[in-house]
């Protein structure tokens, strides 16, 4: 919302201060100030002017040459301005001032432009006659600025004077961020009482008086309200004789500073009760409206309306209308209809205020897709107590600037009228919810300067109706804490009962993780929990795999953002693809990502989210035992003693179908690990070979053993065996290392592959395998006899599997 | 005799002394008083000396013996002292040669920012806890105190899955879910991820982090969640950061307010960093509204709670000063590397 400064003070007239103070003074109250502009940003040295005398420049034909009476001087300018004649008064801007910007209107520059005396094709110029767009605005503004031209002022207007001051731009416009429960702020009277109670002066609304003939509206017109749980009331009230024409210069100005192009004294006068009350005004030709007659009533389905702009609007049976006698001649809080609309030729209108249900407006207008400025208003919930004012204010500004004639009484269809709700006044309450000792009557004054009044024998705080915001003792402490000031409020430490602060168990392990990811090298990335369908194709998941049932957003940024994801993988390999396609070498990127499993569909309960740790890697260093000792680092640091064992046989399509394996730990499938398939290498348009990592965190958390006992160093020497082998090839090594560990009894302490090798010297089918073998005993030193008994089991063991010692 | 003794000494003096090295030190002794050597066949030769000189003679071979024996360790200590300082001076490497590093991986600026949020909490006595990212809209707005046609559900242009399961658009439900387990007092804190439906550019995104905060116990006032606030500011960004409390609204929270801090880029002077107001707002916060400790199950006419909400990003692009989101979600090793 933005307001002129004037504006407001024109009802709290003591009001002193500069932008900046009125700026940090509003917001520690509760009404927050965006920002603000000067209106006269860049004008300087200004003036109003008379042109005297006007001749032709001797050596252009374009330009002419004027003598200025700039009071009590008289200066000589060239122009080439088409408009100007002799005797026009005309802002002038003298040698060494500044206007905000070019007779073009484009954007204004940050420092304006600076005037200097000077010769226009030989003849001397001692300042500049301007236009409406240099002086900063443009003509929706000043509806009477020429199409191009200087701007004229009035006769009236004092040769001499402050140009700028008269134009009505010695104005500060503020914006204001209203909160959504502050209804009352969305509008300048409002605004004007929360300045007041800051600034802690007198606050003065307009004073409505009762307008009208002696003649009675209800001989005119009939108003029923055929839904009233969606139009708690309406008022109407009747204006005739109208005279159309401009609205004074004040409200012109007024407007313009809110943003509201001045169009005629009737549209401006709704328009700026609509400002200062927050009081949506509507008005309709009288003559047009058969029967003489307004009925309020939901449309029917298939209705089709045209609204004002022309447009045709598809209406249903939650959409409040306002008809007349036979059809219908507005959408009632948000447009009104072409077949009612004023026009130049209106000689009696009705003038309509009324207040609608806020939420039934807001639904309409969204699926009407017309969000008016009526409608913004109206959706916040209107005080309908601040209708009759609004309304009769506006009758008020119609005699007031000669619009018409206004129609005795009103028409004022309101059943339920509402009224002020009370709230105890519990002191002790609201200084302990504050932390504050304010004594009762400084809270008693604040309240006073907001209009709540105090009820002393009943110890209550009546609320006016137009603060629906308070409910309760906690919103009363807020006004009092908003007036004592926030920052008048102390600051301590909660006492009470000492809690632990801790990580969850989850975390702790995460934490875990990330830091064993970042020694093995890995850095830490984020991507979107949602993405594109089209994941599943590029990641060669089959048609009918599970993994293709997904949480789908129903409304989504767009298609690439619209389900939840089901394995953490995309992610990863678009971050990869980042990296590779910017030439950013040995990537490693580990995340913390969780999926989302829908337990059934459609969605009925929450969707189960299992955090996945995910690897990724390309360039230097990547390959699969590279990746497999990540992965068993972790392990080892989250206390899982166990071996961990990797089979082959898994899906994961995605994956080198021989380069994969899927991670099992005591029977459990942990997770998985390979590397990238081709054929995704290359949907994902990476270069290299990608190795990837997933592990399934829940389930790697039910493995984790923080516990640590010492188990002592060894004390007796140990005995190392080394052994060489033939093994047909498709055996794999951990095969032979079961056979170590099955047979190698107590006494085994650690195995170690120490060569693998292929190829010649080696017969086809087979490959050489060579383990260091090492043995020990805790309590004795080991005798060659009982190493070699377990020796010629293990060795057994590995001839069943068709393996032989090499000589 | 005597000569031949005075000759052998003068000679293996000289020797040791014109050594240059330790292997020749060996020698020497070898030669002179090894088995074989000079000096050995001359005690070997007492028999032919007179039996009255002997005393004398052995004392003198004893002597020239002694003084050997010494000159040698001399030499050797004074050998073997050149040869490390050889050694080392040899050994002299470029010490500004470039460094080996192993090539550890580094944190997302969001986890460092994080991790320094939650150090202060938890040095505070709170707990980090977590609830879900898909929530029902009962708890992401309904006990919230924003019922189905409240406009703030407008303003936070929420995911939705269905009619009664949103993708939360706050942290803020796990309040709800905190309160509801009726365990009390709390002091929690519930980093993690939301989602609003903006698109994305330098300052939006569909997908960004808060953290959410929970004090709920008897006597808690405003002034105690001011100065937890505070607390936390000075913490984060420096013990001489001020904050500022600005009244505002939240539908859960009342009284409710902004808080900004003092710019730590120039301390509250005014720059460009802080659009020249000397501020930065980084939060909001609030007592927790009673009509939500009622729906939660608490009475609050006997306890009373704050509750605030920070953006993650939010933090950590002030902090260290990153410029466009989107970059927090590319995750070029480029720019990970550099938290």
């Amino acid at each position: 919302m933005n307001t002129a400064l004037s504006w407001i003070k024109a009802y709290v007239p003591e009001l002193d201060c500069t932008a900046q103070e009125y700026t940090d003074a509003m917001t520690l109250t509760g009404t927050k100030v965006e920002g603000y502009e000067r209106l006269d940003k860049n004008l300087e040295k200004i003036v109003v002017g008379q042109i005297l005398k006007i001749e032709k420049h001797p050596d252009a034909d374009k330009l002419i040459v004027c003598q200025v009476d700039i009071g009590g001087e008289t200066i000589q300018i060239v122009t080439g301005a088409p408009n100007v004649k002799e005797g026009d008064k005309v802002p002038v801007v003298l040698d060494g001032g500044k206007v905000a910007g070019g007779h073009d209107g484009g954007p204004l520059p940050e420092d304006g432009i600076r005037i200097k005396k000077g010769k226009l094709r030989g003849v001397e110029s001692c300042g500049m006659m301007c236009s409406i767009e240099e002086l900063g605005s443009d003509r929706n503004m000043y509806p009477n600025a020429p199409e191009s031209g200087i701007y004229i002022l009035p006769e009236d207007t004092e040769v001499g004077a402050d140009a700028v001051a008269v134009l009505g731009l010695r104005d500060v416009v503020f914006e204001y961020e209203i909160t959504s429960n502050r209804v009352d702020c969305y509008s300048v009277i409002g605004i004007a009482r929360e300045a007041a109670a800051t600034f802690r002066k007198p606050f003065c609304p307009p004073q409505v008086k009762e307008t009208g003939n002696d003649e009675d509206i209800n001989d005119y017109l009939q108003v029923e309200v055929k839904n009233p749980e969606l139009c708690p009331r309406y008022c109407a009230r009747m204006v005739k004789n109208i005279k159309l024409g401009p609205s004074p210069e004040w409200m012109q100005r007024r407007l313009a500073a809110s943003g509201i192009r001045p169009i005629n004294n009737l549209v401006d006068i709704t328009n700026y009760v609509m400002e200062e009350y927050g009081q949506p005004m509507h008005a309709f030709d009288y003559d047009q409206l058969a029967g003489h007659k307004i009925v309020v009533k939901c449309a029917q389905d298939g209705d089709t309306f045209q609204t004002l702009d022309g447009q045709m609007r598809n209406l249903d049976s939650q959409v409040l209308m306002i008809c007349d006698g036979e059809k219908e001649v507005g959408i009632a809080g948000i447009m009104g209809g072409e077949n009612s609309k004023i026009t130049d030729d209106v000689k009696t209108m009705v003038f309509e205020g009324a207040c609608f249900d806020g939420t039934n407006i807001r639904l309409s207008a969204k699926r009407l897709g017309l969000r008016t400025d009526a409608s913004g208003k109206y959706e916040k919930g209107l005080d309908p107590n601040n209708a009759k004012a609004a309304i009769d204010r506006a009758c008020q500004l119609v005699e007031e600037l000669g619009a018409g004639e206004v129609v005795g009484g009103t028409i004022d269809v309101y059943a339920e009228p509402r009224t002020e709700k009370r709230i105890p006044f519990e002191l002790e309450k609201m200084n302990r919810l504050l932390g504050t000792e304010i004594p009762a009557e400084d809270m008693l004054k604040y309240f006073e300067t907001i209009e709540l009044r105090y009820d002393e024998a009943a110890n209550e705080v009546i609320i006016p109706t137009f603060r629906q915001d308070l409910l309760r003792m906690a919103d009363l402490a807020e006004e009092v804490a908003r007036f004592f000031g926030y920052d008048n409020i102390p600051t301590t430490l909660p006492s009470g009962e000492a809690t632990t602060g801790k990580l969850s168990e989850k975390l702790r392990v995460e934490e875990i993780a990330r830091e064993i990811a970042e020694f093995c090298g890995f850095s830490q990335s984020m991507t979107y929990s949602f993405e594109s369908p089209k994941v599943f194709d590029k990641l060669l998941i089959p048609a009918e795999d599970e993994l293709r049932r997904t949480v789908t957003i129903s409304n989504p940024l767009g298609e690439d953002f619209s389900i939840m994801r089901t394995l953490p993988l995309n992610g990863m390999l678009n971050s990869l693809s980042t990296n590779y396609n910017r030439r950013n070498k040995d990537v490693r990127l580990y995340e913390l990502a969780n999926v989302y499993l829908p337990k059934s569909l459609p969605l009925t309960e929450l969707p189960e989210e299992r955090m996945q740790l995910v690897f990724g890697m390309y360039g230097a260093g990547a390959d699969f035992l590279t990746m497999k000792g990540v992965a068993e680092e972790l392990f080892e640091k989250l206390g899982m003693g166990g071996k961990p064992h990797y089979n082959p046989d898994c899906g994961h399509p995605y994956l080198h179908p021989g380069r994969k394996a899927e991670i099992v730990y005591n029977g459990q499938v942990l997770g998985y690990l390979g590397e990238l398939h081709p054929d995704v290498a290359d949907n994902y348009r990476i270069g290299e070979r990608t190795y990837v990592a997933v592990l399934d965190m829940p389930k790697v958390e039910a493995c984790v053993n923080f516990d640590r006992k010492y188990e002592g160093i060894a004390k007796y020497p140990a005995v190392t065996r080394d052994i060489s082998m033939v093994v047909p090839k498709e055996i794999m090594v951990g095969q032979i290392e079961a056979v170590i560990e099955q047979r190698g009894g107590k006494i085994l302490e650690s195995y170690q592959l120490f060569d693998i090798y292929e190829g010649s010297q080696i017969q086809e089918g087979f490959k050489s395998v060579a383990y260091s073998i090492t043995f020990r005993a805790k309590d004795r030193t080991l005798e060659d006899k009982e190493v070699g008994a377990v020796m010629e089991k293990i060795l057994h063991g590995l001839r069943e599997m068709k393996i032989e010692l090499r000589a | 005799m005597r000569e031949q003794l005075e000759r052998i000494k003068e000679e293996a003096l000289r020797q040791i002394e014109d050594s240059q090295a330790l292997e020749g030190l060996n020698e020497i002794r070898v030669a002179y008083l090894g088995k074989k050597g000079e000096l050995t066949s001359v005690l070997k030769s007492m028999k032919d000396v007179a039996a009255e000189d002997r005393p004398k003679v052995g004392q003198m071979v004893n002597d020239a013996r002694a003084l050997i024996e010494a000159k040698l360790e001399e030499k050797k200590t004074a050998l073997a002292k050149k040869a490390r300082e050889e050694q080392l001076a040899k050994e002299v490497i470029d010490v500004t040669l470039p460094a080996k590093k192993q090539s550890i991986g580094h944190s997302h600026p969001n986890t460092v920012a994080l991790e320094e949020v939650e150090r202060i909490f938890i040095g505070m006595g709170y707990e980090v806890v977590e609830g879900p990212e898909v929530e029902y809209d009962l708890y992401n707005f309904e006990k919230l105190n924003i019922p189905k046609g409240h406009p703030a559900r407008d303003e936070q242009d929420t995911f939705y899955i269905n009619d009664s399961i949103v993708l939360r658009s706050q942290t803020s439900p796990v309040q709800v879910r905190t309160m509801e387990k009726g365990k009390l007092p709390v002091r929690i804190i519930a980093p993690g991820r939301v989602f609003r439906s903006d698109a994305v550019d330098a300052t939006h995104s569909p997908s960004f982090h808060q953290i959410e905060g929970l004090v709920i116990d008897k006597n808690i006032t405003f002034a105690d969640l001011k100065g937890t606030l505070a607390e936390f500011a000075r913490e984060l960004f420096g013990p001489e950061t001020k904050v500022k409390f600005r009244p505002h609204h939240f539908p859960f929270t009342e009284p409710s307010a902004e808080v900004d801090v003092t710019c730590f880029k120039c301390g509250g002077k005014g720059c460009r960093f802080c659009k020249g107001s000397g501020w930065i707002e980084i939060l909001g916060c609030g007592m927790v509204h009673p009509h939500v400790l009622e729906m939660c199950g608490i009475d609050p006419e006997e306890y009373s709670g704050f509750a605030f909400g920070v953006g993650l990003e939010r933090i950590a692009l002030l902090k260290y000063e990153i410029d466009d989101m989107r970059l927090l979600y590319e995750n070029d090793i480029r720019f990970l590397k550099q938290f």
